[in-house]
């Protein structure tokens, strides 16, 4: 059958040879990759053989007890601080969307407020809070009702104060990264739900939140991350974290590059399994987004490796 | 004659200052299928979305089943509906969207099982073998498991209208449900909504497939620039219309 234009279509008899051409040249990326290299190499000659880094003192200090404490504390303020940010950061963010001017309007206060004022403030304000407010006591207001009562010293521990500090604080941006969530959500996906007679509790809980978490995990990854780090500021106010456990050392040896190796390289490690949680939790959110889940590393190697095998045996 | 399923009054929307529903009076009796017609902007989706109460009315009065959509009636004063009574009477009304709306996240059969097994609190193996029948009656057996982005146009079109029917509801709104589709797949989610209306289903299906309409509907209702311009027996408006903007209408659409 002829085409347009008269153009026959070329029978189909096997497949045409493939093209064999002369490829362009690419001489910049050869001088750039072998100053890549030059620059690496000489890095990594300086820092091996510097005699004054005294790698040995970093593997001594490396396990050390004090150390692996304060790796522990650091986990646990990353944590519970994070936790207690996603909590506040749902509500929030859920409030901020409320038709109650009252409601959203205190959300967007506590986000600025929050936002407006550094974290190490935050901190030590946490930190000195028993200047301002001596007792504290749980119980309702105006009446006279009350059900725990302590000093501001002994219920706000630096464990406390830090992690109010750092828990209020993330629970602002949260609150921002939640509701860019929310927001994702096609209204058609809520009419849907109404229309099947879920109530707004059901359609938030089982048909929104479900979708904006693929919108929410990313940022909050980088939240988590940037938290591990940012826990370090609670050595300010005498919490034993990992930096200040390292500081405590170095302030007695003298050492202090080589403890603060120790801290980056225990603050590398805890941030790489992070990464590894963060792809995981990504993939399991991504069901129905995309036709096919992306591979996970080890399919990939597993694929990458029966490939080989496939073109070994065919050459 | 029996209480209508949808009866409507003068029923007026506005949105801001713009008036899109200009006083709507009509009746859909059980059983009955009716086609609602009309160029875009005339209103006809607003209408429908106003019956399960997505679209709030500004005056006039509509019922559902003898019932009031969104208000009770306690002597001459009306008292707004909370949400949960509400939800469950939009609960009794099943809708179809134009663009499907089915949930990404959830496979064929959790899109179906998900609002019997959450609100009507059916048990969930029951709520399974429900919607595997219907998934089985608009010709989905085998997409069970399949997520809504694995599926075309039409498949995930007939989902939604198994997701709606998994409700049992007493009456069944179509808005545009074939106008996102690709030519083809069209044939499949009419053939669906034919033998539902075969089943005695009662329907109020906004389309411009004019041969639905002439086939399947009892009534067919023309509406332009938020009125009802004519209604009747679908060959008596598709055939001999009798307003000139119905003429006009259907010679651009037929």
């Amino acid at each position: 059958m002829s085409g347009w234009g008269g153009i026959e279509t070329p029978p189909a008899a096997g497949r045409p040879d493939d093209i064999r051409a002369v490829p362009v040249r690419h001489p910049g990326r050869w001088v750039a990759a072998a100053l890549i290299l030059l620059f690496g190499a000489s890095l990594i000659h300086s820092v091996a053989t510097n005699q004054l880094l005294e790698w040995h003192v970093v593997g001594h200090f490396l396990f050390d007890q004090r150390i692996l404490e304060g790796v522990v504390v650091t986990l646990e303020l990353t944590v519970s601080a994070m936790a207690l940010g996603v909590i506040l950061g749902v509500m929030l963010a859920v409030m901020r969307l409320s038709p109650n001017p009252l409601v959203s309007g205190t959300s967007w206060l506590y986000i600025w407020f929050f936002r407006a004022t550094p974290v190490l403030v935050q901190l030590l304000f946490w930190f000195n809070i028993a200047a301002i407010y001596p007792s504290i006591s749980l119980g309702l207001p105006f009446v006279g009702v009350e059900f725990a009562h302590g000093s501001a010293n002994t219920v706000i521990t630096t464990y406390v104060a830090a992690l109010l500090g750092l828990g209020l604080n993330e629970g602002a941006y949260m609150a921002e990264i939640v509701r860019a969530g929310i927001i994702s959500v096609g209204e058609g996906q809520t009419e849907a739900a109404q229309s099947l007679g879920m109530s707004r509790l059901q359609i938030m809980r089982r048909i929104v939140l479900p979708q904006a978490m693929r919108v929410i995990i990313p940022p909050t990854g980088n939240e988590t991350i940037s938290m591990l780090k940012t826990s370090s500021l609670a050595s300010v106010i005498a919490l034993t974290e990992l930096l200040l456990a390292a500081e405590n050392i170095f302030s007695v040896n003298y050492k202090p590059i080589q403890l603060l190796i120790v801290a980056s390289i225990w603050y590398a490690a805890m941030t790489s399994v992070l990464y590894v949680g963060q792809y995981y939790l990504e993939r399991h959110y991504a069901r129905g987004a995309a036709r096919e889940l992306p591979a996970t590393p080890f399919e990939r190697i597993r694929r990458g490796l029966f490939s080989l095998r496939r073109e070994g045996a065919r050459s | 004659m029996s209480e209508p399923m949808v009866k409507a009054e003068g029923v007026h929307k506005r949105f801001g200052r713009l008036e899109v529903l200009k006083g709507i009076t009509l009746e859909v009796q059980p059983g009955e299928v009716m086609v609602l017609l009309g160029p875009s902007g005339s209103g006809k989706s607003t209408f429908l979305r106003c019956i399960n109460h997505l679209e709030k009315i500004n005056s006039g009065r509509l019922s559902v089943d003898g019932e009031l959509v969104g208000y009770r009636e306690a002597g001459d004063k009306l008292h707004e509906l909370r949400e949960p009574e509400i939800a469950r009477k939009r609960g009794e009304i099943g809708m179809v969207f134009q663009h499907f709306n089915l949930f990404p996240h959830m496979t064929a059969l959790e899109n179906v099982t998900c609002a019997p097994i959450r609100v009507k609190k059916i048990q969930r193996d029951q709520a399974n073998a429900r919607a595997r029948e219907l998934l089985e009656r608009v010709g989905l057996p085998d997409k069970v498991a399949s997520y809504p982005a694995q599926l075309s146009g039409g498949q995930q079109q007939r989902v939604a209208i198994a997701r709606a029917l998994a409700m049992e509801p007493k009456l069944m709104l179509f808005d545009e449900p074939t106008s996102a589709l690709d030519p083809e797949l069209v044939g499949d989610v009419l053939q669906a909504m034919k033998q539902l209306a075969g089943e005695g289903m009662t329907m109020i299906v906004v389309t411009h497939e004019m041969g639905f309409a002439a086939e399947v509907a009892d009534t067919v209702v023309f509406m332009d620039d938020g009125i009802v311009v004519e209604a009747g027996d679908p060959d008596r408006v598709l055939g001999d219309p009798r307003h000139e903007r119905t003429r006009a209408f259907l010679s651009k659409v037929l």
